[in-house]
């Protein structure tokens, strides 16, 4: 057998015995949680027989490891059983919310990735530049706020209130070309004694911006407008479009969020490796700056990679809880929230469980990729 | 510029970025080279050699600028040049030749898709061609199995043959000029053979020019036409080969040609039952399910050195771990002043950990960059002897007198601001700190500029003379084992092939691997390459394979 399919096997075997390990503890947990689904749903006036008699009808008077049992015997034959709260299946109740909760992830890695690895490239291949601490200091502020700071941020600007006014932007870019055009020039002078036309052009041209925005800002008023709803409630009628449309703040959000992680880790992997012998070959070789960084630095530093992208993947999977609460979108998170302060034992139970399955699968997945990448591996000697 | 000149260096300036000054790494050198001309470029570290070839193609290390002066290669002044056409240049007209293969080349391609990049990029050859040139030049080269190899990974061809493959490389363009920057230096002496062997003939067969950078004269010697000597960034001499050879003018090419004289004082035959400090008694070793060492079996008495010679993968380091405990024997035991070691070092106690210490190859990783030279020789005294406080500051300035440096100003440096020497003595007075009976130095002396080796062999000489202390010394380098061995010990494939005084070691006849190491030694002859390959040739030499039939 090849050696990564024996490896992936190995791997998923141990995944199962993790995921039994983690349903253990998920059950003891709940144990803990104090009152019960009886008490939550009769309220605090129900007499303690109407009480027992409910936990009779959902089975909870029955000892917690023989519930346990029953309901992984259930989960290995793929029914994770009723909800106690509502007695929909639970495996229904689910789906529907995994497939939410997945879009929502997939929307937000398919921005965020790309995003990410392109911005670390490029900073790592213009290190130490304006460029490189501009894309340092929004990623890093971005990351350090909590995240329902930024969803509010962002609803402020992009969805109520002041609106959003683009000559900001045009304003800040203008700004940033002036004192990196600027910064070219007074370098090239004082290394070479040469005089950076293309500093000077890039200088000009942001100058001309701010000149334009501030001008704009005498002049007129722009109407703010309300780009994006604040509340993204989709069901499974809504058309791809109008999903696409209603999830953009959450998505957005939770870009911002795993963003600089990834591109930190990007740019420290290519940047480790700019200075090992084989880029200088690269280099002494005639090849351009670009073909470098792509040919000869990346592919070498897939493997960190591709392991901080599966931990930023199943974050947003698993993590987007309060982005979820934030945008009332009808996610796993959100779910999983509402069971718990119901004290609906099995859908708790079911949701944790799809979150660890995705932990190690993503997981799984960046190891063999990080094998199927490195040829010391795929080929040994 | 005269026509066959094709390169013309003038007054160039280089300075490199410390803190916040610069300061000069060249001194305004002049070079020059003829097409076709094979030129040495000759010094120690720090001697500027690298940032020269470098320079050579318009290029400077991140942290060095170009501060004056032109290289004017075929016509055009690189200094001046734009960067494009710097980069059309590199890889095509001038290419260069790393020191070690196995870092320079991309793990992530395989060797064939690296040779053709250069010239697919620059536009010289399509795709199907250059693949097809690669394979012929794997051949010229004597690369084995010419036609398969480029498909290989770098990891999966040995040190030798990359070495090979990146010349292989260099030549793809049929560049006018290839920088040859220590190419053999990481290599082992019967290796190296044939990497100079395969480097002279193509440079001879396509008329390249070529700039030969090494710290090694003799291998120099059998590569060049003419040698400049550089030292500190200034050029100190230019002759021609034979000449250079025969009569150096300064003072300091002589003391760099001199460098080899020094010669450990002789000790005495120890009594005949006197038991050896240390004795490897029928050792085996493996690891995992991969044996490297088969039946070792040596003696090392006290205030003797013993040298144990071999190639890399011979299992010379293997059995110094043996030894430390570090990898215990599958069979056969280890003998302390005649009493069993417990195989496993966790197993002995403190006083048998104590009596065998290490120096190692490289001090710059060997040693903590984050404490103070008074911790890190502080600590084994500390550990081994018990003492602290003052006593243990005494201990440490006693030790630092006897490494010859001054206590006052060493104790509280950190390594990084000491030079490679001084970080060896550095690893020597932390062996010593333990008040050891027996010291293993594992190519101590290796990464280590001659002038410095000596110095340092002199004073592990001097030691073993007061301190009666008893050697294991790990070498590939025969100049080293000439100077300092009391008795040598061959290594080759996890057996001893040989061993004996060093006396008779180094008088015929000899097995037939021994042989072929000393006969490998390059000498300060600059016939001696084409000499001992014509000797292969004729039978008259052992070459390598008669050596490989002698072990099996």
């Amino acid at each position: 057998m090849h050696p990564i399919a024996k490896m992936a096997l190995q791997r998923l075997a141990l995944g199962v015995f993790t995921l039994f390990v983690v349903s253990i503890i998920i059950a003891g947990a709940v144990e803990f949680l104090p009152g019960d689904l009886a008490q939550e749903i009769l309220g605090q006036s129900a007499t303690p027989e109407a009480v027992a008699a409910f936990r009779a009808e959902v089975g909870l008077d029955k000892p917690p490891v023989e519930r346990y049992f029953s309901w992984l015997g259930g989960v290995a034959q793929g029914d994770f059983g009723v909800s106690l709260a509502t007695k929909r299946p639970i495996s229904d109740l689910i789906a529907a919310r995994l497939g939410n909760t997945l879009f929502l992830a997939g929307f937000a890695a398919l921005i965020a990735v790309p995003l990410a690895v392109t911005l670390g490239m490029l900073a790592a291949l213009y290190r130490n530049s304006w460029f490189d601490r501009l894309v340092n200091v929004s990623t890093l502020s971005s990351i350090s706020f909590p995240e329902f700071f930024v969803a509010y941020v962002l609803i402020l600007f992009l969805s109520v209130g002041y609106g959003f006014d683009a000559r900001w932007v045009l304003a800040v870019l203008g700004l940033l070309l002036l004192v990196e055009g600027g910064g070219a020039v007074k370098s090239a002078l004082k290394d070479s004694g040469r005089f950076s036309f293309i500093g000077a052009i890039v200088g000009v041209l942001g100058l001309a911006l701010v000149v334009n925005a501030v001008f704009s800002w005498w002049t007129y008023q722009v109407e703010p407008v309300q780009a994006f709803p604040s509340i993204s409630n989709i069901s499974p009628n809504t058309p791809f479009g109008e999903r696409v449309y209603r999830s953009f703040l959450p998505a957005l959000t939770l870009t911002l969020v795993v963003t600089a992680h990834m591109m930190r880790m990007t740019r420290a992997s290519i940047i480790n490796l700019m200075a090992s012998p084989y880029i200088e070959m690269a280099r002494l070789k005639g090849m351009s700056p670009g073909r470098i960084i792509f040919k000869h630095a990346l592919p070498n530093a897939l493997a960190p990679i591709i392991n901080v992208i599966a931990i930023n993947l199943a974050y947003l999977i698993t993590g987007v809880v309060v982005v979820e609460v934030v945008f009332v979108y009808p996610g796993l998170g959100q779910l999983l929230v509402d069971s718990v302060s119901k004290r609906d034992i099995t859908v708790v139970q079911g949701c944790c469980l799809i979150f660890a399955a995705t932990y190690i699968l993503l997981n799984l997945t960046a190891d063999i990729l990080a094998i199927a990448t490195n040829p010391r591996l795929l080929h040994p000697k | 510029m005269s026509d066959d000149k094709i390169l013309e260096i003038r007054n160039l300036k280089i300075d490199g970025k410390s803190g916040d000054d610069w300061l000069p790494i060249l001194k305004g050198i002049d070079l020059d080279l003829n097409r076709g001309e094979v030129l040495g470029v000759i010094g120690e570290s720090g001697a500027g050699k690298s940032t020269i070839g470098l320079a050579a193609m318009g290029y400077t290390r991140g942290g060095c600028r170009i501060s004056g002066g032109t290289v004017n290669f075929d016509g055009t002044d690189l200094v001046q040049a734009s960067e494009t056409y710097r980069r059309k240049l590199r890889g095509k007209r001038i290419a260069y030749v790393a020191q070690s293969a196995a870092a320079s080349f991309n793990p992530a391609h395989r060797l064939i898709d690296q040779y053709s990049e250069a010239p697919i990029q620059h536009g010289v050859m399509a795709s199907a061609e250059a693949q097809s040139d690669a394979t012929d030049l794997y051949r010229r080269l004597q690369l084995p199995n010419p036609d398969e190899i480029g498909f290989r990974y770098p990891h999966q061809v040995s040190g030798g043959q990359l070495q090979r493959a990146m010349t292989a490389m260099a030549m793809s363009c049929r560049p006018d000029l290839i920088i040859f920057d220590e190419p053999t230096t990481a290599l082992d002496v019967t290796t190296q053979i044939e990497v100079l062997s395969a480097i002279r003939d193509a440079v001879e067969q396509f008329g390249t020019a070529a700039m030969y950078i090494t710290h090694d004269l003799a291998v120099v010697a059998q590569m060049a036409d003419r040698i400049q000597v550089f030292k500190l960034g200034e050029t100190v001499e230019e002759a021609e080969t034979r000449k250079m050879l025969s009569q150096p003018e300064e003072d300091y090419t002589k003391s760099l040609w001199a460098v080899r004289s020094f010669k450990a004082t002789a000790k005495p035959k120890p009594p005949v039952d006197e038991v050896p400090v240390v004795e490897l008694k029928n050792v085996d070793a493996a690891y995992g399910t991969t044996q490297v060492l088969f039946d070792v079996n040596f003696k090392i008495h006290k205030g003797r050195t013993v040298a144990v010679v071999g190639e890399s993968g011979s299992g010379k380091s293997t059995a110094a771990r043996v030894i430390t405990g570090l990898l215990p024997p599958s069979t056969g035991e280890i003998l302390f002043n005649g009493e069993t070691l417990p195989a496993d070092y966790r197993k002995r106690n403190k006083d048998q950990l104590r009596q065998a210490q290490m120096i190692y190859q490289m001090a710059d990783t060997a040693l903590n960059p984050k404490q103070r030279i008074g911790d890190i020789i502080g600590r084994p005294v500390g550990f081994y002897l018990g003492l602290s406080g003052k006593q243990q500051r005494e201990r440490v300035r006693e030790l630092l007198d006897l490494i010859e440096l001054e206590p006052d100003i060493y104790m509280h440096r950190f390594p990084g601001e000491l030079s490679g020497g001084q970080k060896q003595r550095i690893g020597i007075a932390r062996a010593l700190a333990a008040d050891p009976q027996f010291i293993i130095c594992d190519e101590v002396t290796s990464a280590l500029d001659q002038l410095v080796a000596e110095g340092i062999l002199r004073l592990l000489d001097k030691l073993q003379i007061d301190l009666g202390l008893a050697y294991m010394f790990i070498t590939h380098d025969l100049a080293t084992v000439r100077a300092i061995a009391d008795e040598v010990v061959v290594m080759q494939y996890g057996k001893v092939v040989e061993q004996g005084p060093k006396v008779e070691m180094f008088r015929p006849p000899h097995h037939p691997y021994t042989d072929l190491l000393l006969s490998s030694v390059p000498e300060m002859d600059p016939d001696w390459l084409t000499d001992l390959l014509a000797a292969r040739e004729r039978g008259d030499a052992v070459d390598p394979d008669d050596a490989d039939a002698a072990a099996k």
